[in-house]
């Protein structure tokens, strides 16, 4: 069962193969076996997960089984749920238990789904290795020396292994789509304001959006299905019809026009990446693409104008975690500010300080103007790039990571970390949605073929994506790591 | 040296919403601590803030007012700063765009002149909670500090006016007059001893005729009009000692004591937050079209100064009592009602500002909580105009009306039997009794010259008013005697 992907399960579930509760018995028990090799749940919640399969049973008995209901899935540390911890990956939140569920949590409740448990991740998203995490490194399954990616390292682990069919994520600067590409697995990011972003953990608000993370592109879109959506609780989330994802999944091709950016292909690209991108590139000529050569000129300066823009609204987003209503609290304050200094100081990890300190920094007088204005210039231009782009050409193919998943603990230098989202980081500032399919192995570690488009055009990324899956097996490969324990 | 003084005014209003700026919660006061705080208002991880109509519209009613630019767009950022009872560790204001432009304000001073002051800007923002120290010492000399998040995120409106006033008096006019326009418009109950309205001063001296400005002091939690004026008089007072004694007044912001009626240092400068204001990533623009303002525009209801116009012009009041009849939406609404029941508004404007002031004062009482109510005051009023009863018995009759004695004046009238005796026949048997009462009286009244009899015949009028216990006509009874005491002599 647990090779399976959502929509082959929704079938067992409609043709009675399998119960709810057999399936979500059968994932826990693969949690328990497994999961302490790879680390990729910081909760599972074994009795709600009996509890919802049980309610899901009993939904579909009485007539009353939608497209998801019974289906399981995990959840980002980062949603918060009803009577669940939910600690962002962050020591600072170790004993938050979230009195409301977030938007995303209470659709997929509504659709029926199973939730088993919430997936570790680099604290408050900030990272991309799943190492920056108060719960520990997340292993990848492909190899137990390399990392996951991040930040949504755990979701990306967890589908990857088996352990559940798909998991929430969320996108700040490729916090999907490069833990996707890293696992082998297929990670979608929405068109910023596509899903509601209430009761998802700020990191950057201008930035921050959430999407599924699943073995196919098809168990995507009906993922997508259940999230997307204007929220009056979210007021950048829009106002804007939501199609049948799964409708346009099969249409052909022919004709479509793809941009390779000049700017993905150059130096710091693995050439074994390379290869297999230009590979994947031709199943979608065979397919009958065209493909032409197109110019993000201003490519170079999203990491920089990234890491001003995140880091100073994380710097405002992170000051209510301060020790006084809720999260840790350092023991005996002496006054204030000790409590203040003090409960931050324990509360946090490296990384989360480092980009506090940016942000603070950046925000401050004098310098506003000089970082913060500036970056958000830039950011305009880089968007103004990809609308460019999207007059020529109907989608953007390149790789979404400059290497397959590296060893943990090989990134020690945080800028070179932070070059890792070289090619995943732009898609944010500009707001449009991409997606990471498996295209391929390299050296035994996955490689994901990233696909851009247009803001909105997340059915016209499904079908790209899916057409390729009907073409290609790489999405099918499991780890070793799986099969072993099948 | 002569010194100047420049004043100008940070206002906040709480503006009326029934909800707060940015969660659903409710904002009335007074609730037990922390029953009116949702998980937005506690800035739990993951909220997010949805901006209240109800308090774009009142900010815009208040531009509006005030005649001041409304632009088309504007903008929420975040004042960072840490403060336990500031949940998100941000304030959600607006500092680069507010919601109200520039505008001005006019007002009245004590001499009949008005002044124009002028409005810089005015913005929307959320409020803070409240520490309550108070309640949590333990009386061992390390108190604890108590949260209470109700009022967070309550919508303020802050007004910030230019350095355009020279004297406390101008200020605390100022402050009134914004006060009149806010609950005029009903954007704000304007009570200031429950924190809805708030005001910050800017002070600073100067030499007479010296252009700059001088270093300015910012008194921080001034919560009356009268305290306004003492926390300015005392600062301006400190400032120049300070100036004359060639000292130097530094730029700080400083927090008046009502107790000591003096101003204290509460941070300099240099101590003063880097707020890092940015705009907020989780509020869209707020885009205002002309369709919108021009609604708003033309269901704002009578303000201040056009009514206090209006009361000269139609009504022919005077300046002083247009302005005082005016001053507030209640006092105004009130005098309308009278003058509406009685058909006089210069009997109204009378009775509202004498019998009426003059008990609300003695009782400490509003207007708008007056036992006597309009339509009762406009009635009794009509009764001393149609004759009913004269002057001195409306008198008693307002004062049972006060008590609750009868639901109307004419049952007050009836009851008491203060109806006016216009029956000659009644009056004539008492004036009769009173002369044969009186002969003394009547002898010196005949052997006086006839011009000094006119203040002799108060005497007689006296007795005969007592007799009828105030219900004789004193017009009627004034001629009758006359022919009477003159047909005797």
């Amino acid at each position: 069962m647990h090779d399976k992907t959502l929509s082959e399960l929704a079938d067992g579930l409609a043709f009675g193969e399998f119960s709810s509760r057999e399936l979500t018995q059968h994932l826990l028990g693969r949690i328990d076996r497994l999961d302490g090799a790879l680390n990729s749940f910081i909760t599972v919640t074994f009795d709600q997960a009996l509890a919802a399969a049980d309610a899901a049973d009993a939904a579909r008995a009485a007539g009353q089984a939608g497209p998801l209901t019974g289906l399981p899935l995990a959840l980002k540390d980062i949603f918060c749920t009803r009577g669940v911890k939910t600690s962002a990956g962050s020591k600072m939140l170790d004993t938050f238990v979230s009195p409301y569920d977030a938007t995303v949590v209470e659709k997929l409740a509504a659709a029926g789904t199973v939730s088993l448990g919430k997936t570790n991740m680099d604290e408050f998203a900030m990272g991309s290795s799943n190492e920056n995490s108060h719960y520990g490194a997340v292993k990848n399954p492909w190899d137990l020396a390399a990392v996951p990616g991040g930040s949504s390292g755990g979701s990306a682990a967890a589908v990857a292994a088996g352990l559940v069919p798909a998991a929430m994520g969320t996108d700040t600067g490729g916090s999907i789509r490069q833990p996707a590409a890293f696992c082998g697995i297929t990670g979608l990011k929405p068109t910023y304001g596509r899903v509601s972003r209430y009761g998802i953990i700020a990191y950057a608000s201008s930035l921050d959006q959430a999407g599924p993370m699943a073995r196919t592109a098809e168990d995507c879109a009906l993922l997508l299905n259940a999230i997307a959506g204007h929220d009056l609780r979210d007021s950048t989330s829009v106002a804007r019809g939501v199609p049948d994802y799964t409708a346009e999944l099969d249409a052909p091709l022919t004709g479509l026009k793809i941009g390779l950016p000049r700017e993905y292909f150059g130096e710091g690209l693995d050439p074994a990446v390379a290869a297999t991108v230009h590979e994947a590139i031709k199943v979608y000529e065979s397919l009958g693409a065209t493909v032409r050569e197109v110019s993000l000129p201003h490519t170079h300066y999203a990491i920089p104008a990234y890491y001003v823009i995140a880091p100073a609204e994380a710097s405002s987003n992170l000051s209510r975690y301060d020790g006084v209503r809720f999260g840790h609290r350092c023991d005996n304050p002496r006054d204030l500010i000790d409590l203040y200094q003090r409960s931050r100081a324990e509360g946090f990890g490296e990384e989360v300080k480092r980009r506090i300190l940016i942000g603070t920094h950046t925000l401050s007088e004098g310098f506003f103007d000089a970082y913060y204005k500036k970056a958000q210039q830039v950011r305009r231009l880089i968007r103004q790039d990809f609308l460019d782009a999207f007059e020529q050409v109907d989608v953007l193919m390149g790789p979404a990571s400059p290497t397959p998943a590296f060893d943990l603990g090989a990134n020690k230098d945080p800028v070179s970390m932070y070059l890792q989202d070289i090619y995943t980081i732009a898609v944010n500032l500009a707001g449009i949605p991409g997606i990471s399919v498996p295209a391929g192995l390299a050296n035994g570690r996955p490689v994901g073929l990233q696909v851009l488009g247009t803001h909105f055009a997340e059915e016209r990324l499904l079908n790209v994506a899916h057409r390729f899956q009907q073409t290609t097996d790489w999405h099918l490969r499991r780890p070793a790591f799986a099969e072993e324990n099948a | 040296m002569q010194w100047e003084t420049v004043i100008g005014l940070e206002v906040h209003v709480q503006l009326a919403t029934r909800s707060k700026i940015f969660s659903g919660a409710s904002t009335a006061f007074g609730a037990e601590p922390n029953t009116q705080a949702c998980a937005i208002d506690l800035g739990l991880p993951g909220v997010l803030p949805v901006l209240n109509e109800q308090a774009v519209a009142m900010a815009v009613q208040f531009g509006l007012a005030i005649h001041a630019e409304i632009p088309e767009v504007s903008v929420f950022d975040r004042k960072n700063y840490f403060y336990p009872d500031l949940p998100k560790g941000y304030q959600t204001s607006q500092m680069y765009q507010p919601i109200v432009g520039p505008g001005e304000v006019e007002i009245s001073l004590d001499d009949g002149s008005t002044k124009r002051v002028r409005v810089h800007h005015a913005h929307l923002e959320e409020d803070a909670g409240k520490s309550l120290h108070e309640l949590f010492s333990n009386g061992r000399g390390h108190g604890m500090t108590g949260i209470d998040l109700n009022r967070a995120g309550t919508p303020l409106l802050e007004i910030v006016s230019e350095p355009d006033m020279r004297s406390a008096k101008e200020a605390a006019a100022y402050l009134r007059a914004i006060h009149s326009i806010v609950t005029y418009l009903g954007i704000s109950d304007g009570n200031m001893a429950e924190g809805s309205m708030r005001c910050d001063v800017n002070v600073s001296v100067r030499p007479t005729g010296q252009a700059a400005f001088g270093t300015r002091a910012e008194i921080k939690n001034v919560n009356s009009f009268r305290f306004v004026e003492r926390a300015i008089e005392f600062e301006v007072e400190r400032q120049v000692e300070l100036l004359e004694d060639g000292g130097e007044v530094i730029q700080e912001t400083r927090l008046f004591d009502p107790e000591r009626s003096e101003t204290r240092s509460m941070r300099t400068k240099e101590q003063a937050n880097d707020y890092r204001y940015f705009p907020c990533p989780d509020l869209l623009p707020v885009v205002l079209d002309q369709a919108y303002v021009d609604h708003l525009r033309e269901t704002l209801p009578e303000l201040p100064d056009e009514k206090r116009a209006r009361f000269q012009s139609e009504l022919g009041l005077s300046a002083y009592d247009a302005s005082v009849l005016s001053a507030s939406r209640d006092m105004a609404e009130y005098f309308e009602a009278v003058k509406a029941a009685c058909g006089d508004a210069k009997q109204a404007a009378n009775w509202v500002q004498g019998e009426l002031s003059g008990a609300l004062n003695r009782e400490g009482l509003a207007i708008a909580d007056s036992p006597v109510s309009a339509r009762q005051l406009g009635e009794l009023i009509g009764r001393v105009m149609d004759d009913t009863i004269s002057g001195k018995a409306a008198k008693q009759v307002f004062q049972a009306l006060w008590h609750g004695e009868g639901v109307s004046a004419d049952e007050v009238i009836e009851a008491k039997g203060l109806k006016q005796v216009t029956d000659t026949g009644a009056i004539e048997a008492m004036i009769d009794q009173v002369i044969a009462d009186s002969p003394a009286q009547v002898a010196q009244y005949c052997d006086a010259e006839p011009e000094k009899r006119g203040k002799m015949i108060g005497y007689f009028v006296g007795q005969v008013m007592k007799a009828s216990r105030g219900t004789a006509n004193p017009q009627q009874v004034n001629a009758l005697l006359k022919e009477k005491l003159d047909a005797l002599c």
